[in-house]
């Protein structure tokens, strides 16, 4: 039953999505490729779909998936999963349990929780990473030299934009200079 | 009465459209609604929702369409300003994921798309690493951070299936362990020897 699986799959996901969007994505590829429901290069071509559209990306991500795998009320079953668990959570702070986030167990739990977060996003960035340039899989190693001169120039822009603007770059214009380089190296 | 339930729904459905990349992009965007036009929660308030956000699963967004919908009209107000949040980006990339399976296969979109999987693997990358940097540096934080990652490097080499909630897990326990039950068993056998 395909939508009782979104559905169980997405809440999972949902209820441990600390971290704003990224947070999420190491659980999602987890799912969605032991599932066999996406491929790690089309998870990403989903990702970035979901940064160039408006919305959290883990809506954008349950939606999308969701689709895919079950039409419009699988993507409508996905995203409930996935925003249930902070809404239910949200409501319950809102109405009784206010005062839980300053007590200390509470925050003895987040201070345990917090690095890991961050050692899941750093981790899932460095697997999408190597993974794009073609080091998965040594046997076959099929290095993709055009994707790291992509990610090299993208990577300089990153860190040159805000010497100029004075702004850390916005995800939409980093993704308008990868179309541009991915044209240039790929199709022409 | 209809009317504020009507007010919470399209606001937050402006919002839902409006707010690119997720997460803290989109504060400044609420604070202009919610905060100065419609005046549903103070600055102060608006604060604490946000640090509310930052400790609880969840897109921000929704968290604070939540909330300020409890606030103003009880349940049905949190589910209309949560459904008014969602609905944008629902529709649009329904849309889009029907698309998707036309055009793919166009060399050109292809082409697109081998670029912007460098730029997606570069923003999760550059994501972490400014989390890194704002991460408290501890005793606790340095390894856990580097067995968490290292850790998830090698389950993907070697493909194997482990989920990271139970990484999560692990660190909570480890958190109400170390910080919590840890200085009340200190604490006691302090007394104890005292006496």
């Amino acid at each position: 039953m395909i939508y009782l699986l979104l559905f169980i799959e997405f809440l999972k996901i949902g209820l441990f999505s600390f971290g704003g969007g990224y947070g999420m994505l190491s659980m999602m590829k987890e799912t969605v490729i032991n599932r066999n429901w996406l491929s790690e290069a089309q998870m990403l071509d989903f990702i970035g779909i979901a940064e160039s559209t408006p919305g959290p990306i883990a809506i954008n991500m349950a939606t999308f998936i969701g689709t895919a795998q079950g039409g419009i009320l699988g993507g409508a079953i996905a995203t409930l999963g996935v925003i249930l668990p902070s809404f239910v959570i949200i409501l319950l702070i809102a109405i009784i349990l206010k005062n839980i986030l300053q007590s200390k167990p509470f925050q003895a739990i987040m201070a345990g929780i917090r690095p890991v977060i961050v050692g899941l996003i750093v981790g899932t960035g460095l697997i999408f990473t190597y993974g794009l340039i073609g080091l998965k899989d040594v046997s076959t190693f099929s290095f993709d030299y055009k994707s790291l001169i992509i990610f090299v120039i993208l990577a300089a822009i990153t860190l040159a934009y805000p010497r100029i603007f004075k702004k850390r770059i916005n995800p939409l214009i980093l993704i308008a200079f990868s179309i541009f380089f991915g044209i240039a190296l790929f199709a022409i | 009465m209809k009317n504020i339930l009507l007010r919470l729904f399209l606001t937050f459905l402006k919002i839902g459209a409006t707010t690119f990349g997720g997460g803290y992009a989109m504060i400044p965007i609420i604070r202009n609604d919610v905060v100065d036009h419609q005046k549903w929660l103070s600055e102060e308030e608006l604060l604490e929702i946000l640090a509310i956000a930052e400790s609880t699963p969840g897109p921000i967004a929704v968290n604070v369409a939540t909330y300020t919908g409890y606030k103003i009209k009880g349940f049905w107000g949190s589910v209309l300003a949560t459904l008014g949040v969602v609905l944008p980006s629902f529709i649009i990339i329904f849309g889009i994921s029907i698309l998707y399976n036309y055009v793919k296969d166009n060399p050109y979109i292809a082409a697109a798309f081998m670029g912007i999987k460098a730029a997606v693997a570069l923003l999760i990358l550059t994501a972490g690493l400014r989390m890194l940097k704002k991460m408290k540096k501890t005793w606790y934080s340095i390894p856990v951070f580097i067995i968490i990652t290292s850790a998830l490097i090698v389950f993907d080499l070697f493909a194997l299936n482990f989920s990271s909630v139970f990484l999560i897990l692990g660190g909570a326990a480890l958190g109400f362990f170390l910080f919590y039950l840890l200085p009340i068993i200190k604490k006691k056998t302090k007394k104890e020897s005292d006496k």
